[in-house]
């Protein structure tokens, strides 16, 4: 599990989302995807110059570029 | 009951969970599908007849949520609010079920008269997913029918349950969601209020919980389609804030409702999940993440993604070869017996001339030249995208997008800009920015469509392959067409990025794309389909444009005015111009003539170059070989003919359809002279580099 930013996972790794720093059209769009805290984020791929990255949130593999995921903060507590 | 009016029934759903095939096979429309995201931008409406009742099925935009964030979610939202409508399905994704409630969820606060459709039963089997529909349907409220829309099952069922919500009396009572008690009590000290002023068009309960959250664009929208404004109607507007000043007394800003909210749905959503769905040990989802891993890898996944092209096109391109011929054989030997038959009917011969020589012949060098490749590249396309691998493309170019500081999503055009750029410009619809859908829709056509692959293809085999064909030939063609390929997709980043720094200067907006599991492409169904939808379509638009100017190219070779011939006449006026930019008068004006189809640009300048006064069939590539050169071309030659194809103004549908969806003639001026541009100055420089250092 990991704290710091979302963009910061590596390809394999996950964390939960503690919570969302974007500007306010991108941060509800980050929400309708289901990454509201407490919502475990696996990194499941990254582009060959490294932006962006996929990442597995609840059952969907997203892609999000590099700029929006750095608005994520992880390192929250897992639901349930 | 067989008087009653047609009943109006929205379909919902998430994006790419096959909506659009329950939409298809309910109501027999084709309209075709996807494997990404966002593809119905526009609703689509469709009728369906089920036990002698009529229903209107609206096909809605894909959309995770109702909140109002993008276009499409405000387009079903709205059509929700006050589109008038009886009752709703809401398809799912039975592999994802979870985030899919979040959309079903919403709709229920809006519309109870609604039916789950949980699709894809089928390959949430395979993945050991298994759905309790009996336990979603009890927490939820409402009816739930599985469903493999694929595959035609369980969509009689979901017919009967729509039938029975919309019959019966009382509506169902959906679960609602429990949001904090302070938002529920704050909602509760608005509900009566706007009660009286809804009349029961809109949910009193929704409403107080969007004017909380000062829903901006449900505004405007209330106050079009329902006379009432809630910021004229001081007493709502003083309701409101005094709840939202409680709210923020509890702790909570109103600025963080929104995400208590989300929260609150998808809280909701997980525990009904839990109850419902039971996964066990997922064997695709890891074979999809190793599929992504491979299809994405650092080094390997570019190189892979051009390899995959060329295969792509080598089969197009030897595939093609030998239906071509027997089509051209046949189309041909049509033509001698109509030649006969014009001479039995005594017709005069300008009427032979222009009908048979000038029309069947151009028609006939279209069809022949035309669908193999199409019959063989569309399908395949089209497998490719059934798979899942344009998202992925999408995902691997997004890099050199986000530089050009344009959408990732413009990959996904571009791709479809390979079969028909016409297309491709009417698929910039999925790109949400106005400043970014312009950039893709001006950049289209810098990847070469359908129709321009076979002068590609024959220029290539003459000059650079060798006519001697075999597999090796057909593969050195596919290479050198994959360069070429290539090139114009650079093109379309540097162009991208200089309109990005110019005319179109701003940000890129932020974006995120889905990138769907890997589905078993459905071989039977994408042959159909692509032949159906996009083959005979396209084939169909090429010979309506060829038919007319095949008369006038006709015309043109055999009508004189002076001593010459009207097409002597252009090509001549054309060709000092021509030369400097390494072509000729012919090659030119070919390119001219052929502005209402692409395909026509090679046998017209063969015609002019025989000045026989009719459209050649090339006997072989080794002839036709023989009399450019003897007409003067060299390597250069066939060089600038490439590049000048690459890059030229759009045909004549492209700029049509240009027009339309810019609305604007000065952006379509742009779209013409950007290309036009961009391959004289690189003719140019090719032609006038290889004279200077003595290669040609």
């Amino acid at each position: 599990m990991n704290d710091g930013f979302l963009n910061t996972l590596g390809v394999g790794e996950s964390g939960v989302v503690a919570g969302v720093e974007a500007e306010s059209a991108m941060r509800r769009r980050l929400f309708d995807l289901g990454l509201v805290p407490g919502t475990a984020v696996t990194c499941t791929a990254v582009s060959p110059a490294g932006d962006p990255a996929a990442y597995l949130i609840r059952g969907a593999v997203i892609a999000i570029r590099g700029r929006d995921a750095a608005g994520v903060r992880l390192g929250g507590e897992l639901w349930d | 009951m067989g008087l009653a009016r047609e009943r109006v029934v929205a379909l919902a759903g998430n994006p790419n969970v096959g909506k659009s095939t329950v939409f298809n096979a309910l109501t027999g429309l084709r309209q075709h599908t996807g494997n990404w995201p966002g593809k119905t931008v526009v609703t689509a409406q469709g009728r369906c007849t089920h036990r002698d009742r009529d229903y209107v099925l609206v096909d809605l935009p894909g959309t995770y949520s109702l909140m109002a964030h993008s276009p499409e979610e405000e387009t079903a939202r709205d059509f929700f609010c006050f589109g008038g409508a009886d009752g709703a399905v809401v398809v799912c994704d039975a592999t994802c079920l979870e985030r899919n409630l979040n959309l079903v969820l919403q709709v229920l606060e809006l519309q109870s008269r609604t039916v789950v459709c949980v699709n894809l039963l089928d390959e949430a089997g395979r993945k050991g997913v298994r759905v309790d529909l009996d336990a979603l349907s009890e927490r939820l409220g409402v009816p739930v029918v599985g469903a493999s829309a694929g595959r035609g099952k369980g969509l009689d069922e979901l017919l009967n349950r729509v039938e029975e919500v919309l019959d019966c009396r009382e509506p169902p009572k959906p679960l609602m969601v429990r949001y904090p008690p302070a938002v529920e009590f704050a909602a509760a000290t608005l509900t009566p209020l706007l009660g009286r002023r809804l009349k029961g068009r809109l949910p009193a309960r929704w409403t107080a919980l969007r004017l909380l959250e000062g829903d901006g664009s449900l505004l405007d929208a209330l106050s079009a389609a329902l006379d009432w404004d809630p910021r004229q109607d001081g007493e709502v507007r003083q309701a409101v804030e005094e709840a939202r000043a409680d709210l923020a007394r509890t702790g909570l800003e109103p600025a963080e409702l929104n995400s208590v909210l989300v929260s609150a749905l998808l809280r909701t959503a997980r525990e009904i999940a839990q109850a419902a769905v039971t996964a066990q040990q997922k064997p695709e989802e890891d074979r999809d993440r190793r599929l992504d891993r491979v299809l994405t890898h650092r080094y390997a996944a570019i190189p892979m993604m051009i390899l995959l092209l060329a295969g792509v096109l080598w089969l197009t391109i030897q595939g093609a070869n030998y239906p071509s011929a027997l089509l051209s054989d046949g189309l041909f030997w049509v033509q001698d017996r109509l030649t006969d038959l014009f001479a039995w009917l005594g017709a005069p011969e300008w009427l032979h001339g222009a009908l048979v020589l000038g029309v069947y012949r151009v028609l006939a060098w279209v069809v022949s030249v035309m669908l193999p490749p199409m019959a063989i590249f569309f399908p395949l396309f089209t497998l490719l995208e059934d798979f899942g691998y344009l998202p992925r493309v999408a995902f691997l170019l997004d890099h050199a997008f986000q530089k050009a500081r344009a959408c990732g999503k413009q990959a996904l055009t571009m791709c479809m800009g390979f079969g028909c750029n016409a297309a491709g410009v009417v698929g910039c619809r999925i790109i949400d920015s106005p400043r970014e859908r312009l950039i893709a829709i001006l950049t289209n056509s810098f990847v070469p469509c359908n129709g321009r692959f076979p002068t590609l293809i024959a220029v290539i085999t003459m000059f650079f392959v060798g006519a001697e064909g075999g597999a090796w030939a057909g593969l050195k063609a596919a290479l050198l067409l994959t360069g070429v390929i290539v090139l114009g997709v650079l093109a379309t980043f540097q162009v991208s990025r200089l309109l990005s720094a110019t005319v179109l200067k701003g940000v890129p907006s932020s974006f995120t794309l889905e990138l769907p599991p890997y589905r078993k492409p459905r071989v039977g169904q994408v042959i159909v389909r692509s032949i159906l939808d996009r083959t005979i379509f396209v084939l169909g638009r090429a010979a309506a444009v060829a038919a007319p100017a095949g008369l006038v190219i006709w015309l043109c070779a055999n009508v004189t005015v002076g001593d010459m011939t009207i097409l002597d006449h252009v090509t001549g006026f054309l060709d000092p111009f021509a030369r400097l930019i390494g072509l000729d008068g012919v090659i030119l004006t070919a390119f001219i003539l052929g502005f209402p189809a692409n395909e026509i640009v090679i046998p017209i300048a063969i015609m002019a170059y025989l000045s026989t006064g009719t459209i050649q069939d090339a006997e072989g590539l080794g002839a036709l070989h023989q009399l450019l050169v003897d007409n003067g071309w060299t390597w250069l030659t066939a060089v600038c003919t490439l590049l000048f194809s690459l890059f030229h103004w759009p045909c004549s549908t492209t700029c049509l359809s240009i027009a339309k969806e810019s609305g604007s003639f000065k952006w379509t001026a742009l779209a013409v002279m950007l290309p036009t541009g961009v391959g004289v100055l690189m003719c140019f420089c090719v032609a006038t580099a290889a004279r200077l250092l003595g290669l040609a």
